[in-house]
């Protein structure tokens, strides 16, 4: 047993976040954020960089990677807070033509809402008398599905539907808890930095500890494909990226507020991936019946 | 990322899974928790079969990986736990295991394998618990001896131990409070010494005051060197904080499913609320073993000595233990003021799990503090 990432897996990670810091920067996110569109260029080097084929077979043109892998990388678009419907996308290569490449883009109905509807070109499921609303999060437009909520079964695609948001919450977690770090290391106040009071000092700390038991989680999740576990994850991997967006909030002061601060992007994405199935009822109740 | 043990790590379990299958049931009933002297007597029996079995060693000399089998089966079979061996194998032993010398690992490690001596932890002061640093029981060179003076507080199983891993300060003129401080081995029967029980709130004697009025302490019995005895102390409590509480998280795991059982029958299971806590403990407590699974895996890459990553899992463990016993105090309703019922001592004992071993509140200024670089509070 050698849980830690391999060499592959650290250069994947690594290679995935070069790839995104030098396409989907800070001016292209604020950038996204304003426009409110799908960047097509962006979605088609997406796809050249094996976003979207990754666990397909190299046979049927794909990269031929595993869950572990895409985990990995699903993490580093919670990161970057890489807008637009990655996941149906990725879960439609090989079946939906042109998704691999990144030539098209496919969205599928999750819980009560669909996002992105109105830019995709395929959608995976029924989204008839879909309405749209105005999404609390600017870089995820979202239609409410009529009817009854289904609940989302956490096996087969939809299971690797749940792993990969749970990876992206995983992404944004830690992402929220090193801003907030860096932020008490550098702002002033009574004559010192903020990070060395205590009180801000322990939300940092608590800020860790949970992204740090979701990453445990998140990772043996993707090695076991185990579907409980994977119901187990999602619920940390949630709770981790909503309340370290929080905490980051609160150590930032009068500045999380603002509009220009990131903080808020994290934390409304969070709560959009939290409504994605399981939710946190279902979740614990599929760890419940497993008891 | 690989969950997989390998072969021979699986061959290592499937042993002892057979080995315990046919030694439990044969176990004496467990004895009284408030008889002290009959739960040594137990505790060390228990240590001696498996010394004889050849698993005793696996907490040192083993890898990581093989002690994390051991713990997950022994605690999965409901093996019975360390208990009064837990300072002497989880802590005060991997100490003298890295840091001692040849005579002193030859000296004192055997006995504690073979359940023949028990140690004890007298690192707290009534004026130094959080700030351990500002210990004052001092230590006074005479001949091949230190002279021991002072007293020592919270000394879990003090009252039958043999030897205690003591700190004493060397130098009061250190430039630095950490500078004067030596780690040494205190036999229990030195003259000068007195223990008094102190009841916990659980009504067990778990821990003890000491009284030392000049104990003498032989100059051999120190381990590291002295004055170099803080770094010697980081050694041991990153053993207490990183590997100690491993086994217990499977022990955790084992209770989450006799809770669900007892819910199911007593009919609080029909309760969503209820049934929803347990399952987001299910879901904490598998998290926790994962996590230590990557701590494992860690600790087995760069050899030896846990690190850091053990305040994070202590942090979150002993919080977890805490909500588990309260679950459990909400699938028992009105039984969970019944002491005779099963899972509430444990709930009073898991009080103790957020101030023992260094509280949450230390736990959060070591991460912060070591794990993200913020500036040292004073
Ligand atoms: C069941 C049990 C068994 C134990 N066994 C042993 C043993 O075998 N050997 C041994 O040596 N010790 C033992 N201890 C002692 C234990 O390590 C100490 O109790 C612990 O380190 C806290 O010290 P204290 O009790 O002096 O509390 P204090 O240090 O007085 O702390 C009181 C409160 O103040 C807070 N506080 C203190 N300093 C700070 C700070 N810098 N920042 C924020 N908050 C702070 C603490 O978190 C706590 O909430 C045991 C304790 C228990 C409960």
């Amino acid at each position: 047993m050698d849980f830690r990432l391999t060499d592959d897996q650290k250069a994947l990670k690594a290679g995935v976040r070069a790839l995104l810091e030098g396409r989907f920067d800070r001016d292209a996110l604020r950038a996204a954020v304003e426009d409110g569109g799908l960047d097509r260029d962006l979605w088609r080097a997406l796809g050249e960089a094996g976003f979207f084929a990754l666990r397909l077979p190299e046979e049927a043109g794909g990269v031929g990677l595993g869950l572990p892998e895409a985990v990995l990388v699903f993490e580093e678009a919670g990161r970057a807070l890489l807008p637009g419907p990655l996941i149906a996308t990725h879960l439609a290569a090989g079946t939906v033509p042109g998704a691999a490449e990144g030539e098209v883009v496919v969205t599928a109905p999750d819980g009560a809402f669909v996002e992105w509807l109105d830019e995709a070109d395929v959608v995976v499921g029924d989204a008839e008398g879909a309405v749209r609303v105005r999404s609390v999060d600017p870089l995820t437009p979202l239609h409410r599905l009529p009817g009854p909520v289904g609940r989302m079964p956490t096996t087969g695609v939809a299971g690797v539907g749940a792993l990969l948001t749970a990876a992206e919450q995983l992404g944004s977690a830690s992402r929220t808890t090193e801003t907030a770090v860096a932020y008490a290391r550098t702002r002033e106040q009574f004559g010192q930095v903020i990070g060395g009071f205590q009180a801000v000092k322990h939300l940092c700390a608590q800020m860790l500890v949970r992204t740090e038991v979701a990453r445990a989680a998140v990772y043996a999740a993707a090695v076991s494909g185990d579907p409980v576990e994977v119901a187990g994850a999602k619920l940390l991997a949630d709770e981790a990226a909503v309340d370290c967006a929080r905490d980051c909030l609160q150590v930032h002061g009068g500045m999380g507020f603002t509009w220009e601060a990131d903080v808020h992007l994290h934390l409304k994405r969070a709560w959009v991936r939290a409504e994605r199935g399981p939710v946190k009822a279902d979740a614990e109740e599929a760890e419940a019946a497993a008891l | 990322m690989d969950l997989a043990y390998t072969e021979e790590e699986e061959a290592f379990r499937a042993r002892l899974r057979d080995w315990l299958a046919g030694v439990l049931p044969k176990l004496p009933p467990k004895p009284d928790p408030l008889d002290w002297p009959a739960r040594r007597a137990y505790d060390c029996g228990w240590q001696r079969a498996l010394y004889e079995a050849g698993y005793a060693e696996v907490h040192w000399d083993a890898s990581p990986t093989r002690r994390l089998i051991f713990l997950e089966e022994t605690e999965r079979a409901g093996a019975p736990y360390v208990g009064a061996n837990f300072v002497g194998l989880l802590h005060a032993g991997p100490t003298i295991a890295a840091e001692g010398t040849a005579e002193q690992r030859e000296r004192w490690l055997p006995p504690v394998l073979r359940g023949d001596e028990v140690w004890c932890q007298g690192f707290s002061e009534p004026e130094a618990g959080s700030d351990l640093a500002s210990l004052r029981t001092r230590a006074v060179r005479d001949g091949d001896a230190y002279v021991v003076t002072g007293s020592k507080i919270w000394t879990s199983h003090a009252e039958v131990a043999d030897w205690c891993e003591l700190l004493v300060r060397t130098d009061a003129g250190a430039a630095s409070k950490h500078r004067g401080i030596t780690w040494l081995a205190m036999p229990m029967d030195a003259p000068g010494i007195t223990v008094r029980p102190l009841r916990t709130l659980a009504g067990s004697t778990e821990f003890a005051e000491m009284f030392l009025d000049e104990v003498r302490v032989p100059v051999e019995n120190r381990v590291g060197e002295e004055n170099d005895g803080w770094r010697v102390t980081m050694v041991t409590l990153s053993f207490e904080r990183g590997t100690a509480f491993v086994g217990e998280v499977v022990a955790c795991r084992r209770v989450l499913g006799q809770l669900a059982h007892e819910a199911r029958k007593n009919g609080r299971w029909d309760d969503p609320a209820v049934r929803r806590r347990l399952g987001r403990l299910s879901a904490e407590f598998r998290a926790l073993w994962r996590l230590t699974q990557w701590n494992v895996s860690e600790a087995e890459a760069t050899g030896g000595v846990p690190g850091t990553g053990g305040s994070v899992f202590k942090l979150h463990y002993s919080h977890a233990r805490q909500e588990l016993y309260d679950a459990a105090a909400a699938v028992l309703g009105p039984d969970a003021l019944d002491l005779g019922r099963e899972w509430n001592l444990d709930r009073l004992s898991s009080l103790s799990y957020t101030i023992a071993a260094g509280t949450s509140q230390i736990q959060r200024n070591i991460v912060a503090e070591r794990i993200l670089g913020l500036p040292k509070g004073r």
